[in-house]
């Protein structure tokens, strides 16, 4: 294969989903220019591994990649972050989401919601992405993100947790007179 | 089914990851319990707000094409990042390395050698092996078996190791003709993985085991020992196809 056909090939099969890594990089970065270099610098080194590419899932693929351009980014550009690691006690939220009424998606402002997502620790944030905006499985997100199934199921559950908790308090905020 | 047993299956229960019988069961508990029922009521609220077009980031034109003009570009898909904290020497330093490398590149490019023709020769041998289902003419995981069956038919004796106890197993091997010429194809297996072993007597002097190219997502390693030259290919990952290689040529580095 040559190198015109292997960069046709890469348009072909992997620049459709630009849009897909840069959402995550913009998740993940907080932000748009940040996100336009993680995600560019991603797509290039996407297509420096294309040899690598077995062909399968051509988003999952490269959103692999977006996501380890983003923690090597990171831990160039900001000091350690919220990774702080959430245990159990950032649980005893529990059965907050329980008393709360069921949350209408139309009371949810955009805005609010996009604020809770951003709150979110990081781990959290990309569980919540990767499922609930990109529809992958818990297989296809723990091969991406190269944890055990089991944390990502504990990790999208808690992070679910935590979005309910904060929507639910926005929700009774706006409530009040 | 109580609450507690419940309440972790309501998450993979929304998500569609929930095997049948257990999905039965929560449902009927769901059906039944209210304080459940309004924690997956919550919870597909939830997914919904989440899933709304305004959360998604589409890529900004300026983005778009800024990839493209990159990847279009003769020196393009260097990464900006390999140098943070570049001064103007590295900086002209990188620029003349990058212009030599392109250089080379370029004629690499323009004539492609010997070498890289036997290696598009070697992948295309190792595909042609996978698909017609006929990767094996001697099916056997015993090396005195297949070192034998090449007797008679080559005009050398190939070398057959066996690699079970590195968890390479050997399965067998085939004639193959390759560089103009009758090789021996040692072929063995790695988890799902097929490992072509190509090998024939060449006058090279000898060499380590080297990475020589990814075509396709198929890998291929170069050696030459005791006047054999030997090119194993494989779509096993780089790190365990070198161990391979390691393993091959008596282990260590």
């Amino acid at each position: 294969m040559d190198d015109r056909e292997r960069l046709k090939l890469f348009e072909q099969a992997v620049l459709p989903h630009l849009d897909a890594a840069y959402n995550l990089a913009r998740w993940l970065a907080g932000n748009d220019h940040d996100a336009q270099d993680v995600a560019q610098e991603a797509s290039l080194r996407a297509f420096r591994f294309f040899g690598n590419f077995r062909g399968e899932n051509a988003r999952a693929w490269l959103l692999t990649i977006v996501r380890n351009t983003f923690y090597t980014w990171l831990r160039k550009n900001r000091p350690p972050e919220n990774t702080v690691e959430i245990d159990d006690e950032t649980l005893a939220i529990e059965d907050a989401s329980a008393n709360t009424e069921a949350l209408n998606p139309q009371f949810a402002d955009a805005d609010v919601v996009r604020r809770a997502i951003a709150e979110l620790p990081v781990e959290f944030r990309e569980v919540v992405i990767l499922r609930e905006m990109e529809g992958f499985s818990y297989k296809e997100i723990a091969d991406l993100a190269d944890v055990p199934i089991g944390t990502v199921m504990s990790r999208l559950a808690r992070a679910r947790k935590l979005l309910q908790k904060q929507l639910a308090a926005e929700f009774n905020r706006g409530a009040q007179p | 089914m109580n609450c507690q047993q419940a309440k972790p299956l309501i998450d993979p229960y929304a998500d569609g990851e929930l095997e049948a019988a257990a999905t039965l069961e929560l449902e009927r508990h769901i059906h039944d319990c209210p304080a459940c029922a309004r924690a997956w009521r919550n919870l597909q609220s939830l997914k919904k707000t989440l899933k709304q077009d305004s959360l998604y980031f589409n890529a900004p034109m300026d983005l778009r094409r800024k990839v493209k003009a990159e990847l279009h570009s003769p020196l393009g898909t260097k990464s900006r990042w390999s140098l943070p904290n570049w001064n103007w020497l590295t900086g002209v330093t990188t620029g003349l390395a990058t212009a030599c490398l392109a250089l080379l590149l370029t004629l690499m490019l323009l004539r492609p050698s010997a070498q890289q023709q036997l290696t598009d020769e070697i992948v295309s041998s190792h595909i042609r092996s996978l698909m017609a289902n006929h990767a094996l003419d001697v099916v056997s995981t015993d090396q005195h078996t297949v070192k034998p069956y090449f007797n008679g038919k080559l005009d050398f004796s190939p070398p057959v190791k066996d690699l079970a106890a590195q968890d390479f197993p050997l399965i067998g091997g085939r004639l193959d003709y390759l560089d103009g010429r009758s090789v021996a194809a040692v072929v063995f297996q790695h988890r799902k993985h097929i490992i072509n072993l190509f090998v024939w007597p060449a006058k090279e002097a000898d060499s380590q085991p080297a990475m020589l190219a990814s075509r396709q997502g198929y890998h291929v390693i170069h050696w030459s020992e005791a006047g054999m030259t030997f090119w194993a290919v494989s779509d096993l990952n780089e790190k365990e196809l070198m161990e391979f290689a390691r393993d091959l040529t008596g282990g260590g580095n």
